[in-house]
């Protein structure tokens, strides 16, 4: 069974291959080839799951020997994968959620030129993501990393004839590499400490290891999942990623990207065990996301980027979670797969009105649309109802089990990290109340003549809304389906918890409060959300334009200041860094180099003159050398 | 009366004489040599009876069937096991029939083969009068810019013999690595120097300058024999045997039934080490090191290109695999005394090499000092004195000599009005007029440069390592620099074709026939393949790499 597993990763990878070599023979038929062998991916990932099931819980890790990478001496990398029950949550999640994208995709790309191109992108990130789930070592791993990182710089400057969607790529990219730098420096420390960058040898002797070696590992592996799952201070790039098609942003925030972070550290979950300070830090980076991420989806205007704020902040609660250790562990793997169904139905719901509205993408122009979009409505409403934790639907369950996690996690710690998690359930239920409403509810604010739409923006004249095809509504069907149910499933019976503990283990925390109080006090949150936005934005019009705003208001449209501290701080450091650095290079490092290179003609100048054509002359030099060379070999024996 | 009865009326019957054992001679063994000899030979002949205007074909037939069965004997003779579980020495001790001798003649044999097709190129030269020419002069022996000359062009002469001289020198080169004693090595010298020499003289164009070249080539390289000679002659005083395992014996320090002729100087060390020296030197000048490498540019720039290409390939071959055998067969018991001096020798070639080349104008010159460079790193694996060294100088000079080929062959190509346009000058833009014939050049200099994925970094990197781990590692480290020295002046020519304006005025890429297209794809691949795949070939050299004694 286990030699199925390269066949996943095989088969988006040669989709990839076929349609970015195949040329524009495969115009007509790409998006059909990418979208099957994304399906078929998910088949032999299916298999392998029921295949799983059916063994005992002790004995559900396969591991699969391609070929020896890099033999030299003791740095040995295999090409080896590992499908455990950690992997195969993610290996489900990717490819199905991720085949659900293809098909929404053959709709929503219909008419772009460069359609056939764009599934080969993604089955390139498909390809990387599966690659870095199911490495058995680190450097494979960063192989992945790597890749996720390539996919989704091609796919958010996918209409690169747009600056801000180049300028956006280049920022995902540069942002990426800083966390980068941090997975290349804890593997570059694992391979000092333990000689061995594998999975099984790495967490085989943590025992032995000091702390502070484990909590700087912990801790660049943390900059890593930053980088991957915009978790502050490496947020900046996902809202400016808005610029590639909705599709993408669907895919990078549910199903592949983002969830790479949370992946990292759960699978290195015995290196964080081991380093209780980073640890620590994990989880503040976590709680401080969850709360940077809704305040700042709170503000904006712009449908996908108040979409992206809110990842950001459910990212933050699963980084939180996992910094928990073994009581979270569970938990953050169960919210993000509940969030990459939910999250995942949500992109798709506003593609969808994107799609019907014109590319429109200001949700002040938008209002009233359920009449227009029936089918869209309702599964973003289910999408909506999961993501506030509506009582019965996923994210329910899922984010209750973190709250009271954090409150577990005991101590002031506990209090301080529940009292986040319960404040940015609130602000989840606010700000996505306010997005419901925006968009579907109230007056309808983009016909011509209401408001600042009257001047019939972009060229397009009034938009005239309208359902979606079918080949994109389905998925979003199939997606809120998922969205409702898949946290009671999981919950039932604790199947979830029993699935995935013998690779992450589990232990019940202490809460100083119960499990009951922090469902109460998570639905008063709940319920105040959803009033103080109804109070705001379904009682009152909708201004068309925004209105000036509070200072935390205006900080939270600009992202709270992010890009300029960055510039601020970053860019303008670097610049200076950059500029004498230059200046050294040019004066000290070029001067010793040009003046090696000088030096070396110069001196070859002079040598070729002993080259003047007289044989005598070369005979002399014979005989000379012979001499030395026999005197020289006399010397030898002398000495 | 019977017949005997009566002749004994006027004879009395002498003493009867001591027999001569007849020489026991492996013919099977030596099919190789042979083969190639035989058909030198039979090439003489075919100058002498065959009609002129057949000749070209009758001895481009002759060379190649010969050298293809001479390369089949090879294989056969390898297949059979006489590389590894059979060898031995044949030929009354003469020659041996060991791995490195295997290897290195099958080498040399297909760089023959391929020098030979690049030697029958007959279509880079427009017609004159009516008649294909070659690289070759009409008539050898005419004195150049006479009327005799330009008689014989018009008549269609064509210098034919270059066919079975190059078989005579592969012959020569067949037996010099092969050659188990001293006056073995110095006959097979002289056998592939000789047809070299000659060759030398015979371009058909800048024909004083190829005269120049072979008067020179062949004044210094008589020069160095005698050396050689002299060197054999003391190693003969010293060890009572110009035997390569009799000489081992004494070095080592057990000397046999001393000749009463010879007591005085048997076993004199300063017989040995001057000798040794001396010898050494000889093969030295071979292979072109620094201080015996002066004749290399002016020789490689004068030859008619086709015989240059085969020169730098197959001459190195020979004469390191001499080298190789004689340092690790008959003196690896007074290795303490010649690897400080190849060291040295190594040093300055490959430094030497490097930093003349970089003032270089012209591409032959260029290419010369650069194999003058590559003669140093090869140096470096023979100073490992290990089984690894033998195995990576092997798989080395198998790399290096089709990249040569190949990279001379393309200069045949470059030609303006005064036929081959080998100033660097002339090179600029060639990228942009002509890309494919550009791109192949840029491949050999890269491998050259010893880039990775081409066949000159697998084979620096195995000499580097057998020399690092012979605990030469300082070697490696200027080895390394020269190699960044060297990699100086390859990009330089890349940069040269693809990133400069062409000329106006600059030279045409003549349309070679199937023979030079063959040459340079079969440089191409074996470029790539033992750049991309080396291990099967590293394998290869490695069961290869251990001499019969």
């Amino acid at each position: 069974m286990e030699n199925l597993i390269a066949l996943l990763i095989a088969a988006p990878l040669l989709g990839a291959a076929v349609l970015l070599v195949g040329g524009r023979r495969l115009d007509a038929v790409g998006h059909w080839i990418g979208t099957l062998l994304s399906t078929a991916s998910f088949v032999i990932g299916a298999v392998l799951f029921v295949g799983l099931l059916g063994r005992s819980a002790d004995d559900r890790t396969l591991i699969q020997h391609l070929y020896t990478w890099i033999p030299v001496e003791s740095f040995q990398a295999d090409v080896t994968f590992r499908l455990d029950q950690l992997s195969m949550t993610f290996v489900l999640l990717i490819t199905g959620v991720g085949s659900l994208i293809h098909l929404y995709s053959v709709g929503y790309m219909e008419h772009d030129e460069r359609r056939r191109r764009f599934f080969g992108y993604l089955n390139l990130f498909l390809a990387a993501m599966l690659l870095l789930v199911l490495a058995d070592n680190y450097l494979l791993l960063y192989v992945g990393w790597e890749g996720v990182g390539l996919a989704s710089y091609l796919l958010i400057g996918f209409w690169q004839h747009k600056p801000s969607a180049a300028t956006a790529a280049k920022k995902a990219f540069l942002v990426n590499r800083v966390g980068d730098m941090g997975l290349s420096i804890a593997i570059m420390l694992m391979f000092t400490t333990f000689g061995s960058f594998a999975f099984g040898p790495v967490f085989g002797h943590v025992g032995g290891t000091s702390e502070g070696r484990l909590t700087a590992i912990g801790l660049m592996l943390l900059l890593a999942a930053c980088g991957k799952s915009a978790q502050v201070p490496l947020q900046s790039w996902l809202g400016d990623a808005m610029e590639g098609p909705t599709p993408v942003s669907a895919l990078i925030h549910a199903a592949t990207m983002v969830t790479a972070g949370v992946y990292l550290i759960v699978r290195s979950s015995a290196i964080f065990n081991a380093a209780p300070d980073a640890q620590l830090v994990v989880t503040v980076v976590g709680g401080v996301t969850l709360l940077f991420g809704a305040i700042v989806g709170c503000a904006k205007d712009d449908i996908k980027k108040a979409l992206a704020g809110s990842t950001m902040s459910q990212i933050g609660y699963m980084v939180l979670a996992a910094g928990l250790g073994p009581i979270g562990y569970v938990f953050a793997i169960m919210h993000l797969v509940t969030h990459g169904f939910f999250k995942a139905g949500l992109f798709l719901g506003a593609g969808s009105v994107m799609h019907g509205m014109n590319d429109e993408v200001d949700m002040r122009r938008y209002g009233g649309l359920r009449k227009y979009m029936p089918i869209t409505f309702i599964t973003f409403g289910l999408g909506y109802l999961a993501i506030i934790g509506f009582p019965g639907l996923s994210g329910f369950f899922s984010k209750d089990k973190i709250i009271e996690a954090a409150f577990a996690k005991g101590g002031t710690e506990g209090w301080i990290l529940g009292g986040a998690a319960l404040v940015g359930a609130a602000l989840t239920a606010f700000y996505m109340t306010r997005v419901m409403l925006m968009t579907f509810f109230g007056e309808e604010r983009w016909r011509t003549g209401s408001g600042a739409a009257a001047d019939g923006h972009d060229g397009h004249g009034e938009p005239h809304p309208h359902e979606s095809p079918g080949i994109m509504t389905i998925p979003m069907m199939v997606l809120a389906v998922g969205s409702v149910f898949a946290g009671f499933f999981f919950n039932l019976g604790d199947r979830f918890l029993h699935w995935l503990e013998p690779v992450t283990g589990h232990s019940e925390g202490h809460s100083p409060v119960s499990a009951l109080t922090v469902t109460g006090a998570t639905m008063v949150c709940l319920v105040v959300g959803v009033a103080v936005a109804w109070a705001q934005y379904g009682r009152k019009p909708v201004p068309a334009a925004a209105p000036r705003g509070s200072l935390l208001t205006r900080a939270a449209r600009r992202d709270l200041l992010q890009d300029d501290f960055n510039h601020v701080v970053l860019v303008r450091g670097g610049e200076h860094l950059t500029r004498s650095l230059v200046y050294v290079d040019h004066t000290l490092v070029d001067g010793v180099v040009n003046g090696t290179a000088a030096s070396f003609g110069g001196l070859s100048g002079r040598l070729r003159r002993l080259q003047n054509g007289f044989a005598r002359s070369y005979a002399v030099s014979m005989f000379g050398g012979a001499a030395l060379l026999v005197a020289a070999t006399l010397l030898m024996r002398a000495v | 009366m019977n017949a005997a009865a009566v002749h004994s009326l006027w004879t009395t019957a002498a003493d009867p004489i001591a027999k001569i054992d007849a020489p026991k001679i492996e013919y099977g063994q030596l099919s190789p040599i042979l083969i190639v000899v035989g058909a030198a030979l039979v090439g003489v002949l075919v100058e002498a009876f065959v009609p002129r205007k057949a000749r070209y074909h009758a001895q481009l037939f002759v060379s190649a069937v010969a050298l293809a069965a001479a390369f089949a004997a090879v294989i056969a003779l390898a297949a059979d096991g006489y590389g590894t579980t059979k060898a031995h020495i044949a030929a009354m001790g003469a020659v041996a029939v060991d791995g490195p001798a295997l290897f290195l003649q099958g080498t040399i044999l297909l760089a023959g083969l391929v020098g030979l097709f690049t030697f029958a190129e007959r279509r880079l030269d427009p017609e004159a009068h009516g008649n294909r020419v070659d690289s070759f002069a009409a008539q050898a022996a005419s004195v150049p810019g006479s009327d005799s000359e330009k008689a014989a062009v018009k008549a269609g002469f064509t210098t034919t013999e270059v066919f079975p001289l190059l078989l005579f020198a592969v012959g020569g080169m067949l037996v010099f690595p092969a050659a188990n004693d001293l006056l073995t090595l110095f006959v097979a010298l002289e056998v592939f120097s000789l047809p070299l020499y000659l060759l030398c003289a015979v371009a058909r164009r800048k024909r004083l300058l190829s005269q120049e070249a072979a008067v020179k080539y062949f004044l210094l390289g008589a020069f160095a024999s005698a050396f050689t000679l002299f060197g054999i002659a003391l190693l003969y005083g010293y060890a009572g045997s110009v035997s390569y395992a009799t000489i081992a014996q004494v070095v080592d320090g057990n000397v046999p039934n001393v000749d009463p002729a010879l007591a005085d100087t048997m076993g004199n060390d300063a017989l040995l080490l001057i000798g040794a020296a001396m010898v050494v030197m000889g093969l030295l000048f071979k292979v072109g090191a620094v201080p015996f490498h002066m004749w290399t540019p002016d020789v490689y720039q004068g030859a008619p290109t086709p015989v240059t290409g085969f020169m730098a390939a197959a001459t190195k071959v020979a004469a390191f695999g001499a080298l190789l055998r004689l340092l690790y067969v008959v003196l690896p018991g007074m290795r303490w005394d010649w690897r400080p001096v190849m060291w040295a020798v190594a040093i300055l070639t490959m430094l030497g090499g490097a930093i003349v080349a970089i003032t270089q104008t012209d591409i032959k010159r260029l290419l010369a000092y650069s194999s003058i460079a590559h003669a140093g790193f090869i140096l470096a694996g023979v100073i490992a004195t290990s089984k690894n060294g033998v195995s990576s100088v092997l798989f080395y000079l198998a790399a290096y000599s089709f990249v040569t080929i190949g990279a001379f062959a393309v200069v045949t190509l470059v030609r303006d009005a005064g036929g081959e346009a080998t100033h660097l000058s002339k090179w600029a833009g060639l990228g942009r007029r002509s890309p494919l014939v550009a791109a192949v050049f840029a491949v050999f200099l890269l491998a050259f440069a010893g880039i990775p994925l081409t066949s000159g970094f697998a084979g620096k990197f195995a000499v580097f390592k057998a020399a690092a781990q012979g605990g030469a590692a300082p070697l490696v480290v200027i080895g390394v620099i020269s190699s960044a020295i060297a990699a100086f002046f390859y990009i330089r020519v890349i940069v040269l074709m693809f990133f400069s304006e062409p000329r106006p005025e600059g030279p045409t890429v003549a349309v070679p026939s199937p023979l030079t297209t063959t040459a340079i794809a079969f440089g191409v691949v074996v470029t790539v393949v033992l750049g991309v795949a080396p291990q099967y070939f590293l394998d290869l050299a490695n069961q290869a790499s251990v001499f019969v004694r």
